[in-house]
């Protein structure tokens, strides 16, 4: 490729001695990755196609779900090859340079906060979990129209109550349904509460994304809590056996576990608030 | 279009996931980013993709 064609895509930095060889992994636009080294860390790097990676292109690129599944995938797939074998700082989906030469600055000038990293997600990793709402059964739809009250006629003394009008019962069904709707929203608020109370005790740091649209995650119910969390290597069995015991004791949530992750949610500098050691 | 359903169920849930870490999570390294990527706002770019097409994809089902 032509240098005046190319940019340069960034996946990650690593330590320069856990760096994979030139070409052994394959990133976004098909292209090959390669170490480049500096101050004892390496960027994984590929050179990519201006046309689809330059910066007006990406704007549009990034705008096309299946473009963006596709590199997104991709970009991922390098970051988990190197994640599983040695700590990996990743970086944000589409961190472009134009050349080596910019990267080469780039681990120069912050290489004292990169390795601060490395170490603090070294044996580390991140698991997601995600909790919704468990939708209890509402009882009987009240339909469109009130119709005849279903209950049998009660003795003559009981005309003053209300429930016996069509039109009343209707509207107190009605009020019933939204009523258990909004406590099964808020039991599955507190739930998600809790549960994300134990589950941090177990982690290294946490971090809280907003929850994923109704839809979107796959499911109809709504999402109370969308969580990263990150947990030492030798405690993983440990997170993974309390998530599955929540899951029996909280019914007011389902919970949803995925991971291992690279360190995504945990690798900036800002991200560290709330990290216990 | 047709395809890519069944994939709903459990590519399209890891896809989700994926995004909210790879566009909101990373080292963001902007001012020495030469291509100024890291200005645009990626979440709200990728978001607007996904429900565009998930929605377009949940319409076409039920129209089926």
């Amino acid at each position: 490729m032509a240098a005046d064609s190319r940019c340069v895509w960034l996946y990650a930095v690593t330590d320069e001695t856990a760096a994979p060889p030139d070409g052994e992994l394959t990133g976004v636009g098909a292209d090959p990755v390669r170490p480049l080294r500096a101050a004892g860390l390496a960027a994984l790097i590929g050179d990519v196609d201006k046309r689809e990676f330059g910066e007006a292109a990406l704007r549009r690129n990034l705008e096309d779900l299946d473009w963006l599944e596709q590199t997104a995938r991709a970009h991922h797939a390098v970051i988990e090859a190197v994640g599983t074998r040695c700590p990996v700082v990743p970086m944000r989906l589409a961190t472009v340079y134009h050349s080596d030469a910019s990267v080469l600055t780039m681990l120069q000038d912050r290489a004292a906060d990169l390795r601060d990293v490395l170490s603090r997600l070294a044996a580390r990793r991140e698991w997601g979990v995600k909790a919704f709402a468990a939708v209890p059964d509402p009882g009987p739809n009240p339909g469109p129209d009130p119709g005849p009250d279903p209950e049998p006629p009660g003795p003559p003394g009981d005309r003053e109550d209300p429930a016996s009008r069509p039109g009343t019962a209707y509207l107190q069904r009605r009020r019933a349904r939204l009523t258990t709707r909004t406590n099964a929203r808020e039991e599955a608020m507190a739930g998600a509460q809790a549960v994300h109370a134990e589950l941090s005790r177990l982690a290294v740091s946490t971090r809280l994304y907003p929850p994923q649209a109704p839809g979107l995650a796959g499911q109809a119910a709504p999402m109370v809590l969308n969580a990263a969390y990150l947990v030492a290597d030798a405690r993983a069995d440990e997170f993974a056996a309390m998530v599955n015991d929540l899951t029996g004791r909280h019914r007011s949530v389902r919970l949803g576990l995925t991971g291992p992750w690279p360190a995504y949610s945990f690798a900036g500098a800002a991200d560290t608030s709330g990290e216990r050691r | 279009m047709t395809e890519l359903s069944p994939a709903i169920g459990d590519q399209r849930i890891a896809l989700v996931d994926l995004l909210d870490r790879v566009l909101a999570g990373g080292v963001v390294i902007s001012g020495e980013v030469t291509l100024s990527i890291a200005e645009v706002d990626l979440v709200t770019v990728s978001l607007r993709a996904l429900v565009t097409s998930v929605s377009a994809l949940m319409e076409n089902h039920d129209d089926r």
